[in-house]
C-alpha cells in the first residue's frame, strides 16, 4: 500500500467524475426532486413526512452510489483497463480505496447538499444535529458503494449489475424499517433484518432525525460490515484468469 | 535453465483459455534488447501467448521465464509495459491524464507525461478527451501508456493497427531507439510487410512455433522474398 498510488487513484476516478456533468447534475438534482415529490404526496400528511423523509435522505446516496460503483468496475473490466491496472504496482486494495474515496467524497457533497434543501427548503425538522444526519447519509452511502463493487465481480456486463440492484438491494429496503418500524415486523423477518447493514443505516437516520440514542453502535456495525465486504472484494478481483 | 540474456524463454508451455487449448508445448527464447515480431494469422495463440507473458493468463503446465524470473512475479510489474488489442485507456480522461494518472503508479520515471505524449506525436492531442480521439490516435495513446515507468520489456499486441503509413514509419524508429536502449519488444501483428522492421521473427500457427529467426534466415531457408510466401512455405515444411 503506496498512499502516492492511492492519491492518484482517488484523483483520476474523482477527474472522471468532474468531466460527466450529466451524471454530477443527476447526482444532486434527482434526490431534491424525490424530496419534493415525496413532501407533496404527504401533503394531507406532514408528520409522515417528517418520519419518512430522514430515511429517504439515507437511501438515495446508497441507490446512487451502488449504481455508480458497479457501472464504473464493470467499465473498467470491458475496456480492459482494469487488466492494465493488474500488471501494474496498483495494489488491489488501493484500486478498491481509490474507488471508495472517491464516490464517498461525492456522497459527502450530495448528502450535504440534499439535507440542505430537505431543512431550509422543505421544511424537514430533525433535532439531532445536521452534520450527523450527512455522517449517516455517508455510511448509507459507504454500504451502496461496497454492494456495488461486490456485484461488480459476480456480474459480467453493466446490464447484469444493474439487475442486482431489485435482487440485493430492494429486499433490504423492504426489511429495513423504513415501512413498518422494524420490530413490529413478524419476528423471522426482524431477526433477518438484524444481518442486514441496511437496517442499521437506516435505524442510524432515524435516532437522528429524533434525536434519541447515539448512532455509535450503528456505525460500527456498518463499519465492521465494509471492512469485511471490501476485504471479499480484493480477495475477488483476480489479476489472472483462466 | 535461466539464461540471463534472455528476456523471455518459455519452456513446454501449454496454456488453455476458456476451455480450450490455445498453446501446446511452446518453446521459445526471446533474447534481450531486441525486437521479436510475433506473427500468425488471427487466431494462431499471439494475443494468449501474451497474455500468458505479461502474467494475466493463468497456465495449463510449462514454464515462462521473463527476466529472469517467473511470469506473474511481482516484481515484473515494474519492468513489464503491455498494451492490447483494444486500446486501453480512460475515454472520459484527457491524453495527459490519461499518461499522468499511469506515470503516478510507477516508481522510476525517466520521461515525463509530455515527453511520452511528444514520443507518440500527441502533443497536439494532449488536452483532448480520449473518447474524441480518431482510432490511430487512440492506438498511440494507449502505446504512450505503457512507455511510463520505463519498462525493461514491451509486449505490444498489434499497436499499429489502422495507422498511416508515415505514422507506422515513425512508431517503428520508436521502437527501434527502444531497443537500442536495450529495451526487448514483442510485438505481434498479422501483416507479414511489418516484419521486415523486426530485427528477428517467430512464426505462430494453431499454438506451435513454426519458426524463429531473422528475416534474412527465414528467406534463405524457404528461398522466397515476400513474407507471405515464407509462411506459406514453411507451413508446407511441417
Amino acid at each position: 500500500m503506496k498512499l502516492s498510488r492511492l492519491i492518484a487513484m482517488t484523483k483520476r476516478v474523482l477527474l472522471q467524475l468532474l468531466h460527466d456533468p450529466r451524471t454530477l447534475a443527476l447526482l444532486f438534482l434527482s434526490p431534491a426532486l424525490l424530496m419534493t415529490i415525496l413532501k407533496y404526496v404527504y401533503w394531507s400528511n406532514p408528520d409522515l413526512f417528517q418520519r419518512v423523509a430522514g430515511s429517504m435522505l439515507g437511501v438515495f446516496p446508497m441507490l446512487v452510489m451502488f449504481l455508480i460503483t458497479s457501472v464504473a468496475t464493470l467499465r473498467e473490466r470491458s475496456s480492459g483497463t482494469l487488466e492494465r491496472l493488474m500488471i501494474s504496482p496498483l495494489a488491489k486494495v488501493e484500486f478498491i480505496g481509490g474507488y471508495a474515496i472517491a464516490f464517498g467524497l461525492a456522497s459527502l457533497f450530495q448528502a450535504t447538499a440534499v439535507s440542505s434543501y430537505a431543512i431550509w427548503v422543505l421544511g424537514l425538522k430533525i433535532a439531532g444535529l445536521q452534520i450527523t444526519l450527512i455522517y449517516a447519509a455517508i455510511l448509507d452511502a459507504l454500504i451502496g458503494l461496497a454492494i456495488g463493487l461486490a456485484v461488480s465481480t459476480f456480474a459480467k456486463t453493466e446490464f447484469q449489475a444493474i439487475q442486482f440492484m431489485p435482487a440485493i438491494l430492494l429486499p433490504q429496503l423492504l426489511l429495513s424499517g423504513l415501512l413498518v418500524p422494524r420490530p413490529m415486523m413478524p419476528r423471522l423477518l426482524n431477526d433477518l433484518s438484524n444481518y442486514l447493514p441496511l437496517s442499521y443505516a437506516i435505524d442510524a437516520t432515524k435516532k437522528v432525525i429524533s434525536n434519541q440514542g447515539s448512532i455509535m453502535n450503528d456505525s460500527l456495525l456498518i463499519f465492521l460490515f465494509l471492512a469485511g465486504i471490501l476485504a471479499a472484494g480484493s480477495l475477488t478481483l483476480k489479476r489472472q484468469t483462466k | 535453465m535461466r539464461n540471463v540474456s534472455s528476456a523471455i524463454q518459455c519452456r513446454r508451455l501449454n496454456v488453455k483459455r476458456g476451455g480450450n487449448h490455445i498453446l501446446h508445448d511452446l518453446d521459445l527464447d526471446i533474447p534481450q534488447g531486441v525486437i521479436m515480431g510475433l506473427l500468425g494469422p488471427s487466431g494462431s495463440g499471439k494475443t494468449t501467448l501474451m497474455r500468458s507473458i505479461v502474467g494475466l493468463q493463468k497456465i495449463e503446465s510449462g514454464e515462462i521465464s521473463v527476466l529472469g524470473r517467473p511470469a506473474a512475479s511481482k516484481a515484473l510489474r515494474h519492468e513489464i509495459g503491455y498494451s492490447t488489442q483494444s486500446a486501453s485507456v480512460y475515454s472520459d480522461l484527457t491524453c495527459i491524464q490519461n499518461i499522468e494518472f499511469f506515470a503516478a503508479l510507477y516508481q522510476k520515471n525517466e520521461k515525463s507525461p509530455a515527453q511520452i505524449l511528444e514520443e507518440v506525436d500527441l502533443t497536439r492531442n494532449a488536452h483532448q478527451m480520449a473518447s474524441s480521439l480518431s482510432g490511430g490516435e487512440r492506438a498511440r495513446l494507449a502505446l504512450a501508456t505503457t512507455l511510463v515507468g520505463s519498462p525493461q520489456l514491451l509486449i505490444l499486441d498489434e499497436p499499429t493497427v489502422g495507422l498511416d503509413p508515415v505514422l507506422r514509419v515513425q512508431l517503428w524508429r520508436l521502437f527501434n531507439s527502444l531497443a537500442q536502449q536495450g529495451k526487448t519488444l514483442l510485438v505481434s501483428s498479422h501483416v507479414m510487410d511489418e516484419a521486415d522492421s523486426c530485427h528477428q521473427l517467430i512464426l505462430l500457427r494453431n499454438g506451435e512455433v513454426l519458426a524463429q529467426g531473422t528475416p534474412a534466415e527465414l528467406r534463405t531457408r524457404t528461398g522466397e522474398s515476400r513474407m507471405d510466401d515464407v509462411f506459406i512455405s514453411l507451413i508446407g515444411e511441417r
